[in-house]
């Protein structure tokens, strides 16, 4: 098991909610406060460097026209922490590749920081929430082709070692890809994607890249991998899912009191309970089919929503969205997790969110770096194999009694 | 049945093809063709009326190259070939909002072959300044902000989909859906455009809702500039969709237009 320190990186410093409509896309910039927006940025890149003096991997995000998240160029975040850091793992998550108009300049981001990095970079793509499209002037329908297409070309620009090649595609063109430099790792940093549905992930299987999931809980998660190893396995990879294949992000907060842990899991519910968002922009045409549309017309909310009317550290906890407590909890939350969803090798640690300051957050990373972290390495070797026996042995005894995710 | 398939390469078309006389072509807004709507069936008593659902609306399926409005254009004229209204045969088009945008497309393509064109609450041109969108984005506010554009009276058709099956609302959301494909990016009009509608040659009546809150007055004039010869008409208690919401008025001012 490897453990990654995430933070989105929240610029918290706003009027109360009343005031606004919308935290994301239309909330003015005259809120933003550049020279508090310098000393938080100074905080966040510091508590990256203490994660990895702990033995934590580091892992950034981007979002656009938002309060929650401050970085809208995660590559020159990564960038720095190239310089910043030494050892740890960098885990971009990701580019937003279906509302950036150049997979090859991407590819060329992706393969020079690798460069600076000695090699560190992981690189992941999402498709992006659906509030990134209206920043990104970017068309809501068609986003899953447009995704699929760039990480093709971004592979294959990355690959190309042979001079010039080209790529005439739906919805990218080039007649001349040849990136200087190239990536340091060969054949290319490991390629991560992140999707929450079922249906995302048979196909993030078939191309065995890492499949990552954000705070889907319980089942949610257990069905976004099984679907994962389904399509592992369609695609002839083997019956065998590596642990490494599968990443879940929950809220972290760990303290050796209980007291004190339960006041940072508090504070860390502010990333659920601050995204306030119009409904305009949180479902534009297009971006999930018109049957689920029509499902939420008839009154089906997604998940989160539903859980951000009762937020409560308890509910988080019950639904799987959370690990916060003292190391012996969060031990038990994790490994009780981890049996139901089948198992998975990064946990992606948001550990810090809102108003969890810099001591908080501080002393969050050192007590799961010391006294969670040893154990979960223990347990959950890189090498172990994810999966249910149950369905790995219908596989093995012909395929035909295996007939897709149990859940 | 008036609606039925018509399968052409590479797509499936809905159309209703209903009532009899001169060929009478209509082309509908994001919402889709209803052929329930009082309009239908008050055109349909006097001409052949040819209404396709576009590609991606109502039954019609959506091919992966469809992008824009322009696309859809040739998909029609192709439709009109396989209906018979051929060379010899000049038809009336109309056009509502974004149908009104793809007749445009199709008058500037085959100017010779259109008798008489009507343009409803267009949109499909940029006319106004760089820093302010000629059209608003829709897809930026409230919902009932976006029912004030298109309705003089919000309040009688506002949308409860208690009393519609899975199948209508997931037309509708379809419709939705492509409407955002074809009008995102450049917003809700072809630059191109502007520089070919000098080439249509029929006589062109452009028709606005009085209280339309999507294609305003200004926005209408400096379009129907750009058509020569075109004219303007207003109806009068009627928002982005005066064939809906005042069907007799829109028959006789169209049907005013059409037989002068």
């Amino acid at each position: 098991m490897k453990a990654w320190h995430f933070s989105e990186t929240a610029y918290p410093y706003l009027p109360p909610a009343s005031e606004y409509e919308s935290i994301r896309v239309s909330l003015p910039n005259r809120h933003y406060d550049p020279v508090k927006g310098a000393e938080l940025w100074d905080r966040y890149l510091d508590e990256w460097c203490i994660a990895e003096d702990e033995g934590l991997e580091i892992m950034m995000n981007e979002h656009h026209q938002t309060a929650t998240c401050v970085d809208p160029a995660a590559p020159l975040i990564l960038a720095a922490m190239a310089r910043l850091t030494k050892k740890a793992r960098l885990l971009i998550l990701g580019n937003p590749i279906a509302n950036r108009r150049q997979p090859v300049r991407i590819a060329e981001e992706m393969a020079l920081i690798d460069v600076l990095s000695k090699g560190r970079v992981e690189a992941g793509f999402v498709r992006g929430v659906p509030y990134e499209l209206s920043p990104a002037n970017s068309n809501p329908v068609r986003t899953n082709e447009r995704h699929w297409e760039a990480l093709d070309l971004i592979v294959r620009a990355w690959t190309n070692t042979s001079g010039p090649a080209s790529f005439e595609g739906q919805f990218f063109h080039h007649r001349n890809i040849n990136i200087w430099p190239r990536p340091y790792q060969a054949p290319h940093p490991p390629v991560w994607v992140s999707t929450t549905s079922p249906g995302g992930a048979t196909r993030v299987g078939q191309n065995g890249y890492i499949q990552a999931t954000f705070l889907t809980g319980f089942d949610g998660t257990r069905a976004v991998f099984d679907s994962y190893r389904k399509g592992w396995r369609a695609a002839g990879r083997g019956n065998d899912i590596p642990n490494h294949r599968l990443a879940y992000a929950a809220l972290v907060y760990v303290a050796p009191d209980e007291a004190q842990a339960r006041a940072g899991a508090e504070k860390l519910l502010w990333y659920v309970t601050a995204n306030k968002v119009s409904p305009q922009f949180a479902n534009p045409p297009g971006y999930v089919n018109a049957s689920a549309v029509v499902q939420m017309m008839r009154g089906a909310s997604h998940p989160l929503s539903a859980f951000k009317a009762n937020a409560s550290v308890d509910k988080a906890i019950e639904s799987g969205i959370m690990f916060a407590g003292t190391p012996d909890q969060v031990r038990a939350q994790i490994a009780r997790f981890y049996d139901h969803v089948g198992g998975f090798g990064h946990l992606l640690n948001m550990g810090q969110a809102g108003f969890l300051e810099h001591d908080e957050t501080v002393l969050g990373i050192r007590t799961f770096a010391r006294e969670v972290y040893p154990w979960l390495k223990e347990n959950y070797p890189d090498t172990a194999i994810s999966g249910f026996e149950s369905q790995r042995l219908a596989v093995a005894n012909g395929a035909a009694g295996w007939k897709g995710p149990l859940v | 049945m008036a609606t039925r398939k018509v399968s052409l390469p590479g797509v499936d078309l809905e159309v209703f093809d209903g009532g009899s006389g001169a060929p009478l072509v209509f082309l509908h807004g994001a919402s889709g063709f209803n052929a329930g709507s009082p309009f239908v069936d008050a055109l349909a008593a006097r001409r052949r009326l040819i209404a396709p659902s576009h590609p991606g609306f109502g039954g019609s399926s959506l091919p992966e190259w469809v992008e824009v409005p322009p696309d859809i254009a040739h998909i029609h004229l192709e439709l009109l070939d396989g209906l018979g209204i051929d060379r010899a045969q000049p038809f009336d088009l109309v056009g509502c909002s974004l149908g009104g945008w793809i007749a445009a497309e199709m008058a500037v393509l085959i100017p010779a072959r259109i008798r008489r064109l009507v343009l409803v609450g267009p949109v499909g041109v940029k006319t106004g300044p760089i820093d302010t969108l000629d059209i608003p984005d829709i897809y930026t506010l409230p919902a009932a902000a976006v029912d004030k554009c298109l309705y003089h009276e919000p309040a009688r058709w506002k949308l409860d989909p208690s009393t519609m099956t899975d199948k209508e609302l997931e037309v509708m959301v379809r419709n939705r859906e492509t409407t955002a494909l074809l009008t995102w990016e450049p917003w809700m009009h072809n630059p191109k455009l502007r520089h070919r509608l000098h080439r249509v040659s029929a006589p062109t009546l452009f028709i606005r809702g009085e209280s339309d809150g999507l294609v305003s007055a200004e926005y209408l004039a400096r379009y129907a500039a750009l058509v020569p010869g075109a004219t303007i008409s207003t109806i009068a208690a009627a928002g982005h969709v005066p064939h809906i919401e005042q069907p007799e008025a829109f028959v006789r001012t169209v049907f005013d237009f059409l037989d002068a």
